[in-house]
């Protein structure tokens, strides 16, 4: 099923195409992937294994695997990367694909080089902020990214960002950061920007080999490279864990947010980092129901104003529990939980077990940053920046980006000044983990406007000071990361009621309690990012407090979309005084919804999956390494673990990780050589040909860009 | 402290090391491999592609191959383990009057040894490997007893099995003197420990030239690199390894053939060689073996490369293998330079080299004895590298 309305998004669709799966006729649009087409019409399993004949569907929905691989107008493509085309006869791979025959050798040309101040791998926002500091100083300097769009992951959050509103845009939404930050990049001439393409080595004679536009093997010389091509989602062993919907949140959100497809019914989500907990709340922008989430630690590792966010619209949160288990019959149709102890093994007993049609895996990011190491290994100057340096929010990565083209532009010899003291002091506290909470006595006044600030941890956070007309927000400017204090109260002024605090805090954490009208039942505003259409007047819904206990039922008395605004929508609900300092916010989901199965269910297959490329299980591994085996690289060359499509992204943690569990201290384990290509590209693309997508004459070639 | 005493001590568990210590072991002697690297075959012996033939132009290698391909082959059966044996023998191609002839030529040596090669024109060489370009062909040869294997697999098969027959091994370990007495070996000293041995054989590949320093010889074994890469799995379409011994700007050979997991793998020889133990990946070699090779095969054009490595060729100055026994000191046995197919001699060779330890060499052993002579004038150079 697609998106017909987004509460953020705008859902605009060109021109429909019709192709065939499996010989059912199957409708598209243009510039979708094959994955979404088929994610779209309801097709979760894409072909089968050639070793144990496991069903295979989407995974990483970012060109890394070939999990999704189907067979396109006779053509092995990568269904994530290929778009769908007018007529288009997709079959799934089932085994070994066969390749297609060819009598004579493509049209080959000369290969091109390219010699650049500075290169820059990935368009996201650490890339992009460095383009600017780069761009505004005049050096040539190339930005390559892998998308069509620039970005990054921006272009797929919906919500409005933390941070400083100075330093790096905090309070406006990702997807508009990251509008402005192409723009501003597209107006700098001394700026080049590549779009669809990908890095693929960073070679040892300081050349960088990149696949352009997806379609041209090029050559480029930089004098610096500049590394910002974000992290990549860690996964988990678990029995079930590669059946089709097992996948991580980046896959989701590039499902939901830029294909606009509702890629899940019923969605359960492990781990409670940000990244899990964002992946909740555009789940349910999306319609899609969040039966719950959990966690192995006992709080939420993200911010605390996101986990308020997801518990507040009713879905529940399993601090200290784990996944068992994903069951199903060829897909994912059931997860099963359990509470953990204190050395995190789960606790007989303590089993449940949900429905559910997908589940998320986000248990935390590594650095992509296999170029930086080969380019440092290599002797060609080289930088980090955002994720690719040190995992953090994009609101670090668009300020360590900052930083970093300042320290290029310094050693090209083209900027003179230091990096600002300021500037690193900003670098550091934007990457810092939320801190302490705490709790702000309750307001004692029941009268005027009294602003309520759902706002208890410590994080880098500072767009609620900006926007009062008053100036009675405070948040110390020399540390942003402290909460937020109301100085009406000291100061003897009143609120206005402006509601500006409301509609920019990034956590809608602000309400405002107006007991103007009637003192004992005010009124509690809060910002609403869901369709205006959803929520009427009069309407009665469950108000929850911070934390997501039920207050009771409140009546809507406003619904005021905001003109100019960045799609929120204010409510405005009639309350208790006695709860109306409490209310944070009205169920979405209701409770039914994350009921457990009335009994726990088993796998049918005992079976955990390391490396998903090669079908390598956990116990495999564990054997070897009970035998003594110590060299990831000699697990490799017994058990192929690692050898597979995506090059040991996936597993090469996931067996670090078993290696720990076994007693094994990290120096003696050998970690895979990383080589290249960071990703597969045909062998006539080297030659000086095309990629058989961008091949006019190609049934599988590019129907037009996706937008 | 006691020191542990051992019949042989090879040092390096490598593409030659590790099938010696089988052949050792499984003939009674009492065997110790050290290697400085944390496993089995992380030298060069994970860098070939894994091609045997038998097919080569001087008797000592022909015959240690022929013996590598009847244990490769028939490993499966013998051991268990499956090592990916694939007998799709070898094509060797030509598109030039120049490569025929040379070809030709050297099928009448191959013919008078009893090598399975023939020469077949294009219309029958397109019937064995539909696939080439039909565009130019003269025709090649081809010899169908030929084949390859999984030097991962293979490597680590050698070893299981030579600890099953009583071998020792030790990684993460580095020789750092070899015990000499009365110009005898007497033993191996490591930045670990020591071992008493009569015999230590240097097998260290691309590194003999350093090892052979601990006991004052020169050996004129320097690497050079070539670079290889592999594809994405597909059904499987080719069962011929294809070589290619046309020179192009910047490269000699290149060969291909896939595995029997549906990859393709393929390799190419720089020319002018590129000399060193430098194994970091370059710009060049994409680029270069991929021109060729979608001309010679343009079905390879839509085939994904997964992954490319740098291996080393332990060069000798004639192309071919040195073994034999140093003069002095006594009981110190070479089995190097041999020039990129440790991997295809590996087997037949640790049979020899058990069979020189135990002085069971036959008639036959001493004439490839004779031809890979440490002490041999190293004039001629090999026809077919």
């Amino acid at each position: 099923m697609r998106l017909s309305e987004h509460p953020i998004l705008a859902v605009e669709r060109k021109g429909s195409i019709r192709f065939t799966f499996r010989g059912q006729e199957l409708t598209g649009y243009e510039g979708e992937t094959i994955s979404a087409a088929l994610y779209a019409a309801g097709v979760r399993v894409f072909g089968h294994h050639p070793k144990d004949g496991s069903p295979q569907g989407l995974f990483c929905a970012n060109g890394q695997c070939a999990q999704c691989m189907v067979i396109a107008d006779g053509e092995p493509v990568k269904s994530c990367m290929a778009l769908v085309k007018e007529g288009m006869v997709v079959e799934p791979v089932e085994g070994l694909p066969e390749l297609p025959s060819a009598t004579s050798p493509p049209p080959l040309q000369e290969m091109e080089e390219v010699v650049v101040e500075v290169l820059i791998i990935g368009g996201g926002p650490a890339g992009l902020s460095a383009a600017l500091e780069l761009g505004r100083r005049g050096v040539r300097t190339l930005l390559v990214d892998d998308k069509h769009r620039l970005g990054g992951k921006l272009v797929l959050q919906t919500h409005r960002f933390f941070g400083s509103i100075d330093a790096v845009y905090a309070g406006t939404r990702g997807t508009d950061i990251a509008t402005r930050l192409e723009r501003s990049v597209a107006e700098l001439e001394a700026v080049e920007v590549w779009p669809n393409s990908t890095v693929l080595g960073v070679y040892s004679d300081e050349v960088v080999g990149v696949l352009k536009g997806d379609s041209r093997y090029v050559q480029v010389r930089p004098k610096v490279l500049l590394v910002a091509c974000g992290a990549r989602e860690r996964s988990l062993t678990f029995v079930g864990n590669t059946l089709p919907g097992v996948y991580g949140a980046g896959a989701f959100q590039t499902l939901v947010n830029r294909d606009l497809v509702k890629a899940a019914d019923r969605l359960f989500i492990v781990g409670g980092g940000n990244v899990g907990l964002i992946a909740g709340y555009h789940a349910l922008q999306a319609g899609i129901e969040v039966v719950g989430l959990c966690e192995a630690m006992a709080e939420c590792t993200g911010y605390k104003v996101h986990r308020d966010k997801l518990a507040r619209f009713g879905v529940p949160i399993y601090t200290s529990h784990t996944v068992l288990s994903a069951q199903g019959d060829g897909r994912v149709e059931s997860v099963t939980i359990a509470a953990v102890d204190d050395r995190f093994q789960p606790v007989p007993g303590t089993e449940r077990s949900f429905a559910c049609d997908t589940l998320l895996i986000a248990v935390g990011l590594d650095p992509v940053d296999e170029f930086y190491h080969a380019a440092k290994r290599y002797g060609l100057p080289a930088y980090s920046a955002g994720d690719a340096q040190e995992i953090a929010e994009a609101s670090a990565a668009i300020f360590s980006g900052k930083v970093a083209g300042l320290e290029i532009a310094r050693e090209l010899g083209v900027e003179e000044e230091d990096v600002p003291a300021e500037w690193v002091r900003m670098a550091e506290v934007l990457k810092s983990k939320p801190g302490a909470r705490i709790a702000p006595p309750p307001p004692s006044d029941r009268w005027g406007v009294v602003p309520i600030f759902h706002c208890s941890e410590e994080i880098p956070c500072n767009p609620c000071t900006s926007v009062c007309p008053q100036e009675l927000i405070h948040i110390d400017p020399a540390d942003i990361r402290k909460v937020p204090e109301y100085l009406g109260g000291l100061l003897g002024e009143e609120c206005l009621g402006c509601e500006q605090c409301v509609v920019v805090c990034p956590g809608l954490a602000i309400t405002l309690v107006d007991y103007r009208q009637e003192p004992v039942q005010p009124t509690v505003t809060l910002a609403h990012e869901f369709s205006a259409g959803s929520v009427s007047v009069g309407q009665e819904m469950m108000a929850l407090d911070e934390e997501g206990a039920l207050l009771g039922p409140v009546e809507v008395v406003e619904v005021n979309p905001i003109p100019r605004g960045d799609r929120t929508v204010l409510l405005k609900l009639r309350a208790p005084a006695e709860v109306a300092t409490r209310l944070a916010g009205v169920q979405v989901q209701d409770a039914w919804t994350s009921e457990p199965l009335p009994e726990v269910l088993e796998p049918l297959v005992d079976e955990q999956v390391v490396c998903r490329c090669e079908r390598v299980t956990a116990g495999e591994v564990r054997d070897l390494i009970r035998r003594g085996y110590r060299d990831m690289n000699e697990i490799k060359a017994v058990t192929r673990a690692g050898m597979g499509a995506c090059g040991g992204k996936t597993c090469g943690t996931l067996i670090a990780r078993l290696f720990r569990e076994e007693g094994v201290t990290e120096e003696d384990v050998v970690r895979f050589i990383p080589r290249p290509l960071f990703v597969e590209v045909p062998l006539g693309v080297f030659a000086g040909g095309t990629t058989p997508s961008d091949d006019p004459s190609s049934p599988s070639g590019k129907g037009g860009s996706p937008s | 402290m006691t020191t542990q005493h051992y019949d042989v001590v090879i040092i390096g568990a490598g593409s030659v090391g590790a099938p010696t210590a089988l052949a050792m072991a499984r003939d009674g002697l009492k065997v110790l491999v050290l290697d400085s690297l944390p496993s089995q075959g992380q030298g060069s012996n994970k860098t070939a592609i894994g091609g045997v033939r038998a097919t080569h132009s001087d008797v000592a290698k022909i015959r240690l191959c022929l013996r590598s391909l009847e244990i490769m082959s028939g490993w499966r059966e013998t051991y268990g383990h499956d090592i990916e044996w694939l007998g799709g023998g070898y094509v060797f191609v030509a598109y030039r009057e120049i490569e025929e002839q040379k070809l030709k030529q050297l099928l009448k040596r191959q013919h008078s040894y009893g090598l399975d090669i023939d020469w077949y024109d294009a219309t029958d060489l397109l019937k064995i490997v539909p696939d080439l370009n039909p565009d130019g062909l003269l025709g090649g040869t081809y010899s169908p007893g030929d084949g390859h294997c999984s030097p991962l697999l293979a490597g680590h098969a050698y070893c299981d099995q030579a600890k099953r027959y009583g071998a020792e091994f030790r990684f993460r370990e580095r020789v750092t003197g070899i015990v000499v007495q009365g110009g005898r070996v007497r033993g191996v000293e490591t930045d670990r420990g020591r071992y008493g041995a009569d015999v230590v054989v240097n097998a260290a590949g691309a590194w003999a030239r350093e090892l052979g320093q601990l006991v004052g010889l020169d050996h004129p074994v320097e690497p050079d690199s070539h670079e290889a890469g592999i594809t994405e799995q597909v059904a499987h379409f080719l069962d011929p390894m294809i070589v290619d011994i046309r020179p192009a700007p910047g490269s000699a050979n290149y060969y291909f053939h896939q595995l029997a997991t549906g990859q393709v793998t393929f390799c190419i020889t720089p020319e002018p060689p590129i000399v060193g133990f430098d194994c970091r990946e370059t710009s060049v070699f994409l680029p270069q073996v991929s021109r060729r090779m979608v001309d010679v095969m343009p079905r390879l054009a839509r085939l994904r490369v997964r992954r490319t490595w740098r291996g080393l060729y332990p060069m000798s100055p004639d192309g071919s293998p040195l073994v034999g026994w140093a003069g002095e000191p006594e009981g110190y046995l070479m089995a190097i330079g041999m020039c990129g197919q440790g991997f295809m001699l590996g087997p037949g060779l640790g049979e020899f080299l058990s069979r020189m330890v135990l002085q069971r060499l036959t008639e036959e052993d001493r004439e490839v004895l004779t031809e890979l002579s440490p002490d041999r004038e190293f004039a001629g150079v090999e026809v077919l590298k």
